[in-house]
């Protein structure tokens, strides 16, 4: 399985990643080398395996319904890289 | 004071033959001098780490205080720790002060144990080699042109250089046993779920756990007991009590059942690596352990599963990073796209981008059942080679690495060949087991490095078989040169 540079640029912008154009061609040909790599899986009889998401067969833990965290707003906001008023900037996305 | 082990730190600080401070203060100097050459630490935090050294004298004068009160420790840089820069070696959090403590920060810290600093590490816990860390690359102390390992290797070449006394770490494929390896350690990844991910910053949610690197069994054992436990903020934590692991190391070994599994001394292992384990094997021998050969046939697939569940995971995790609420945010975007773009193509290093990619490509549409669906069926069978081979045997005993440490650069152009250096250690994860490695010998004067790995929640036995080990040999106790 080999990856072309077009479908490099599409998957950088699924993943929202900017790529300058002089990395694109090298990361098809290394993410083409991890493919191929991954390929052996195909190999692999797995028939009426059942997939493994998690190695602890556990389910999810409930707890009380009841307010158990702190507000912390403030201190969440301050290592972000713009706020105003409590607020998050980001750039205009409604004209 | 650097060569001492926990034990006899904590006995010396209880006698007052010498105190916190003057003990940390000789770290602290010791890190000014030799860590210019090793890249260590990301962070080095001595005003905290000298307040938390008198507390921990003003608790040990007033008597009755734990084994761990006033020693110092590295904490690995994928930990949050309140009000201290916390970078996971990259970038995009060069800028980011955590505002909350991981639940191990602050377990260690209420131990009375003295933080030194943050260690250097691969870029979001992604490598094999220390080298894709934002900081720069960390140097092997056993041989300044080679790496320590990864992603662990600010953690590992601290401890072995005597820059720490103890370090914790992370291990999602192998970054704490294969660094642990690398620089003559003992280094433990326990089950999964046993010790809190609660501010451990997350690559891969199903394989990431927390561990110790130690020069010593002892030494991992007294630091992984006040690690682990039960955390309701963490809920892949386990509900289960702590095993005692100190108190375990002394049972002798008369009865272990150690297997051998026949893949991991197949075509691709160094011959003076396996002629240092199958020295290590009489030594268990000796000591009264049975040994017959297992099969793990499904091992060699793990890397190629592990590059499909690890990168998907990851892809996933690392989708939090916006340039919105923490963390790098380019300038002057004119689109919230192009904010979302440019932030994280910035922020983020080649290795961290390369793995985005591919889980973005393997959970795409049309691609999800081929490679994501896949994997996880391998993952299954990986996981049941394990649960035949612990209906026979106490421990797999192996090699933790193919070779010794390599040469810095040697591999950061062939991402295929950095991956396969985790051959031996990824089906632990996979499966969710604990491991850990232990240094077994030397090769070329470097060190070697030998795996443990037990059944869930089996890490007091481990310890127990590596510190018999221990008490057999003397390979941990030796030193590299220039950090004397």
């Amino acid at each position: 399985m080999s990856l072309s540079p077009e479908q490099i640029k599409q998957v950088a912008h699924l993943a929202r990643l900017s790529l300058p154009p002089e990395k694109v061609e090298p990361y098809a040909r290394q993410l083409s080398n991890i493919l191929e790599l991954v390929g052996q899986l195909s190999n692999a009889a797995t028939d009426d395996v059942a997939p493994m998401a998690h190695p602890l067969d556990m389910v999810q833990r409930l707890r009380p319904d009841a307010v158990t965290e702190e507000d912390r707003r403030d201190a969440f906001q301050a290592i972000a890289p713009a706020v105003e008023n409590g607020l998050y900037l980001v750039p205009k996305v409604i004209e | 004071m650097h060569k001492l082990s926990l034990k006899q730190l904590s006995d010396s600080l209880k006698a007052r033959q010498f105190s916190s401070r003057e003990l940390t203060q000789h770290f602290l100097d010791r890190i000014g001098r030799h860590d210019p050459a090793l890249n260590a630490y990301v962070t080095v935090t001595a005003e905290r780490a000298l307040r938390q050294a008198d507390a921990a004298d003003a608790r040990l004068a007033a008597g009755g205080t734990g084994v761990l009160t006033g020693i110092p420790l590295a904490q690995k840089d994928i930990f949050c720790t309140l009000g201290v820069k916390t970078s996971c070696g990259s970038r995009m959090l060069d800028r980011f002060v955590a505002p909350y403590d991981a639940t191990i920060v602050e377990k260690l810290d209420g131990a009375g144990m003295v933080m030194l600093g943050k260690a250097n590490m691969d870029e979001f816990a992604m490598g094999s080699s220390n080298e894709t860390s934002w900081y720069g690359p960390v140097k092997n102390p056993w041989d300044l042109e080679r790496v320590p390992g990864g992603s662990s290797g600010g953690s590992v070449a601290a401890v072995a250089a005597g820059l720490a006394p103890v370090a914790t770490a992370t291990d999602t494929g192998g970054s704490i046993r294969q660094p642990a390896a690398l620089t003559n350690l003992t280094g433990i990844k326990p089950t999964y779920g046993r010790v809190s991910r609660y501010g451990m910053i997350a690559f891969a949610s199903s394989l990431d756990q927390a561990g110790v690197v130690a020069h010593s069994a002892e030494d991992a054992a007294l630091v992984l007991q006040a690690m682990a436990g039960f955390d309701p903020r963490d809920s892949t934590s386990v509900e289960r009590p702590v095993d005692d692991y100190t108190a375990a190391l002394g049972a002798p070994l008369r009865g272990l059942r150690i297997g051998l599994p026949k893949e991991y001394f197949a075509e691709g292992l160094d011959a003076g690596v396996r002629g240092c384990i199958e020295a290590a094997v009489k030594v268990f021998e000796s000591l009264g352990a049975t040994v017959k050969e297992v099969s793990l046939p499904n091992a060699p697939l793990s890397v190629p599963t592990y590059y499909v569940v690890a990168p998907a995971e990851a892809s996933s995790n690392l989708a939090r990073f916006d340039g919105v609420r923490y963390g790098h945010r380019t300038e002057g975007a004119k689109t919230l796209q192009e904010l979302y773009e440019r932030s994280r193509g910035e922020g983020f290093g080649a290795e961290v981008q390369r793995r985005i990619m591919v889980g973005t490509y393997v959970l795409s549409h049309g691609y999800y059942d081929a490679y994501y669906l896949k994997a996880q069926k391998v993952r299954r069978l990986i996981y049941d080679d394990f649960r035949r081979a612990f209906a026979e045997v106490d421990l797999v005993l192996g090699p933790t690495a193919q070779n010794v440490a390599f040469k810095l650069g040697d591999k950061t152009d062939d991402p295929v060949a950095m991956y396969l250096n985790d051959i031996y250690t990824i089906a632990a994860n996979l499966a969710g087991i604990p491991a850990m490695s232990l240094p077994c010998g030397f090769h070329q004067d470097l060190p070697v490095g030998m795996q443990l790995m037990g059944n869930f929640f089996d890490e007091a036995r481990m310890l127990n078989a590596a510190h018999q080990y221990q008490q057999a040999t003397d390979f941990h106790k030796r030193w590299p040169k220039g950090f004397a």
